[in-house]
């Protein structure tokens, strides 16, 4: 081990919170980011580190500066031709702004004046106040300035991984943190009070906070023999997306199983959310049919919701979202997440007996053992169903994906045997390697269209096999990408297969991963297009 | 002044060409006589007769093409040649060891063929020295005003910051093997960055050709002969490509990092798969180009390769007409 020797001037933490979004727009690891916005939230004084973690969680609201109003500010300090050239080549407006902006003092403005001025700005003020701020500011900052007030950072970092750097940088729990996260606001001085050890835990019980969410774990089906099954409850898998309905002391709050709150984008269900409760359960489309009353649409159809920030009432009318409810965390005061799921469950029953008719209730799969219940899964997909759920019946309500407790356990996936046409470098340990394919269908006999990307399901030998063959069948080169010869079929397994406007074969699949490499296999026995098209309708 | 002054400097499928001399400066194919100002490959390559360059770009062709049977003559900065009715000489152009301006006189006109340039100050290469004349001929590598290269030593730190937050990652540092390299030794050096550096074989030779030119770059060791233990820690510099291909693979999980020009741009930078993306750059940013044409006082200006249209149009604005042209054969990522 090199001991390296710490020289102080390099040594010195990340001060600026401008470099730390510089560092992080360039670092691929998941872990690595982790690292550098612990550092920073570890090292930068309050209220500095507040504003910082907001900006990161996307809970730091400036006033809004649109796009023509920048580029009037731009207009400003370089004729229009030399603009309309510089953004030309750089492809973004805050960046070609920031680049083009002349230095100014160069003082280094802090970030809590920068960002309390602008809080603190009339919507009239907002724009002179930034271009005070970016006659101050380095190119960094103003980029960052400049991302901050056009509409988010985009630095490869969501919400839930900024709590989870703040988490491991004070050695606390991230459900700890997710669960008082509506309850704080920036700059978070009690957060960070109780994290350092100076004051109380923030109170999570005032609002329709969001609660960390129980996760289940893949079953693998050896383990079955292990399990009694008189010890589990079973459930349908349903396919749209895991939320949260919180509705408390009136507000009235739809998270994500993240805890991003997409209420305005449902208002339909946040309008009939009038009861004292916090109930998990899937979001789902219903099939507007009078006598089917909640029969749902597949995951497609609510693909089309969850684009929509603010949808129209015509969206609503034609798509409604209801709930399938699960489990009851909040009755009015009472916290049941410590109850056995048995006992939740009896409550969440007699609960779902008065909700209001935007949330059902999801039915319990009987089954006496096993057997009976792998029949049942082979079942599923002629249903239109995803799959099963297996619930431990005598276990609480635990944040995370704790082990043996709650397994998903998806329907036997369908599988196509298509042909490599591109592939392309991976990110991070795989940057040397062709680790990202594209594969097609025989649209006639000469002709292959795309149909999916892959890039899993391979050992890091077979990878290496991949890569070489990519290497020695290179067609032509398009930067990263390579196209190759055909000649190498992949069986692909995946969950469904969707119509799709974005793909020229005009169809998609779900969840494709790669089951095996035929290396045996003549391309000119990989699947037709038409086949797989077929298979839009098998789910 | 018209056009018609310049007549016996021409633009022929070989590259420019001075009528009254019969020579070439930086031809893309192989010619008689051949003035080289520098010796990125682009510029100067093989299979030429005659090649008039500074004693510097002279070695360096000869490690590179070391069967070029070319007649190699060698010039001093400052020292006048005559060729008939013309008179040449080289000047300093801080673009790597040994780079230089062509300055040619004749019929009491002056051209200066800048080749590639800098202003940035770099230890490793005779500063660039601006010369009156009546055309200058320039390249516009980076002339857009979104390129203003920071300095330098902004850019180590950046280096120096990413090797201390993770110290149990090796760092290749991807640069361009003929000055980029040496540069970077040569700033790391002066940021007090005493550890041993180490270089891919491609990097080695031209680095112990920078030493024997007067440069000391402290504990430099090629990758073939380091220590494991060392190395798997350790800083090295590699050619860009080799940074992300298979080359290596030999480290584990390693940071990239890429010094150059392009790393300005945001977008460019994740295309290279820099993680540690330095703006380092051996070419004029957009004032240097603007400020070195303003000081040349050259009524007419000659643009090589680049972003020809937004320098155009610059100069234009400040009095002076600039002729695009498009010569082929130069690198765009020569960065």
């Amino acid at each position: 081990m090199v001991v390296r020797k710490k020289a102080n001037d390099w040594n010195k933490p990340i001060e600026n919170f401008s470099r730390l979004l510089d560092s992080l727009v360039f670092t691929n690891g998941r872990n690595a980011k982790l690292r550098l916005i612990g550092r920073y939230l570890e090292e930068t004084p309050d209220p500095a580190r507040g504003y910082a973690l907001a900006a990161l969680t996307g809970d730091l609201r400036l006033p809004g500066v649109k796009p023509a109003a920048v580029r009037a500010l731009a207009g400003g300090q370089i004729e229009p031709e030399l603009f309309a050239m510089s953004y030309d080549y750089v492809g973004d407006l805050a960046e070609t702004v920031a680049l083009i902006w002349p230095d100014g003092e160069y003082f280094q403005p802090k970030l809590t004046d920068v960002v309390e001025s602008l809080l603190n700005a009339k919507k009239a003020a907002a724009t002179p106040t930034l271009k005070y701020w970016l006659d101050q500011l380095d190119y960094n900052g103003r980029w960052a300035l400049l991302k901050l007030v056009t509409g988010g950072l985009r630095v490869g970092v969501s919400a839930r991984l900024a709590k989870m750097a703040l988490a491991d940088a004070f050695d606390a729990s991230v459900s700890d943190i997710e669960e008082i996260w509506y309850s704080v606001s920036p700059p978070y001085y009690d957060l960070f009070d109780w994290l350092e050890g100076r004051g109380k835990k923030p109170d999570p019980a005032v609002g329709a906070g969001f609660r960390p969410v129980m996760l289940a774990n893949p079953l693998e089906e050896a383990l079955l023999s292990e399990l009694d099954p008189k010890n589990y409850l079973a459930e349908w898998k349903w396919d749209g997306i895991r939320v949260q309905a919180a509705s408390r002391n009136g507000q009235r709050k739809l998270f994500t199983r993240t805890g991003e709150d997409i209420g305005n984008s449902f208002p339909e269900i946040v309008q009939h959310l009038d009861f004292d409760a916090v109930i998990d359960g899937e979001l789902l489309i219903r099939t507007p049919k009078p006598n089917e009353s909640m029969a749902v649409e597949s995951f497609s159809a609510l693909q089309k919701r969850l684009g929509r920030k603010t949808p129209g009432p015509k969206l609503i009318a034609e798509l409604p979202a209801c709930i399938r409810a699960y489990d009851l965390l909040f009755e009015g005061d009472e916290d049941l997440r410590s109850l056995p799921f048995i006992e939740r469950r009896k409550r969440l029953e007699a609960w779902a007996r008065k909700a209001p008719d935007i949330i059902d209730l999801s039915p319990l799969v009987p089954f006496s053992n096993w057997r009976e219940l792998i029949e049942i899964r082979s079942s599923a997909r002629a249903a239109g169903i995803e799959g099963l759920m297996i619930k431990d019946k005598f276990t609480s309500y635990v944040p995370g994906r704790p082990k043996n407790q709650w397994f998903k356990w998806k329907r036997e996936p369908l599988t196509v045997d298509l042909v490599v046409m591109y592939a392309q470098r991976g990110h991070g340990r795989r940057s040397s390697y062709y680790s990202d394919f594209t594969l097609g269908a025989w649209k006639d006999a000469n002709t292959l269209v795309p149909v999916c990307k892959a890039y899993s399901g391979y050992t890091d030998q077979e990878l290496v096999k991949l890569d070489k063959w990519v290497r020695e069948n290179t067609d032509k080169r398009y930067g990263p990408v390579r196209s190759v010869t055909p000649g190498l079929v992949l069986e692909i397994a995946f969950d469904a297969a969707q119509t799709s406007t974005r793909h020229k074969s005009g169809v998609a699949l779900r969840f494709p991963r790669i089951k095996r490499i035929r290396w045996d296999k003549p391309v000119n026995e990989a699947e037709a297009l038409a086949a797989v098209i077929k298979y839009i309708n098998a789910s | 002044m018209s056009a018609q002054h310049f007549d016996w400097l021409k633009l022929r499928p070989e590259g420019l060409y001075c009528d009254p001399a019969g020579v070439f400066i930086d031809p893309a194919r192989p010619v008689d006589r051949a003035i080289i100002t520098h010796g990125h490959a682009d510029h100067a390559r093989p299979g030429h007769n005659n090649v008039l360059a500074t004693q510097e770009t002279l070695s360096i062709m000869k490690v590179r093409y070391p069967s070029d049977g070319a007649h190699y003559q060698s010039a001093r900065y400052g020292q006048e040649f005559r060729i008939g009715d013309v008179s040449l000489w080289f000047a300093p152009a801080g673009h790597v060891l040994g780079s230089a301006q062509i300055v040619i006189e004749y019929r009491g006109y002056r051209a200066v063929i800048s080749g590639d340039y800098k202003r940035q100050p770099d230890p490793t290469a005779a500063p660039f020295e601006p010369v009156r004349c009546d055309l200058f001929v320039t390249e516009a590598t980076f002339a857009l005003p979104v390129f203003r290269h920071p300095k330098p030593e902004s850019q180590i730190d950046r280096l120096l910051r990413s090797i201390s937050a993770f110290p149990e990652q090796p760092h290749l540092l991807g640069v361009y093997g003929l000055g980029k390299c040496q540069r970077i030794l040569s700033l790391l050096r002066s940021a007090g960055f005493d550890e041993p550096i180490y270089l891919h074989g491609a990097l080695v030779e031209l680095t112990n050709l920078y030493t024997a030119f007067g440069n000391n770059f402290g504990n430099v060791q090629s990758v073939q002969t380091a220590n494991k233990t060392a190395l798997s820690v350790g800083l090295v510099l590699a050619p860009p490509s080799a940074t992300t291909d298979r080359w290596s693979r030999r480290f584990n999980n390693p940071r990239i990092a890429v010094a150059s020009g392009w790393m300005q741009v945001r977008a460019r930078a994740r295309q290279r798969g820099a993680e540690v993306p330095l703006i380092i750059s051996d070419h004029a940013d957009w004032n240097d180009l603007l400020k070195t044409c303003a000081e040349t006082q050259a009524s007419k200006v000659w643009i090589t390769h680049g972003r020809e249209d937004a320098l155009a149009f610059a100069l234009s604005k400040q009095g002076q007409e600039a002729t695009p042209l498009r010569l082929s054969g130069r690198e765009e990522e020569s960065e």
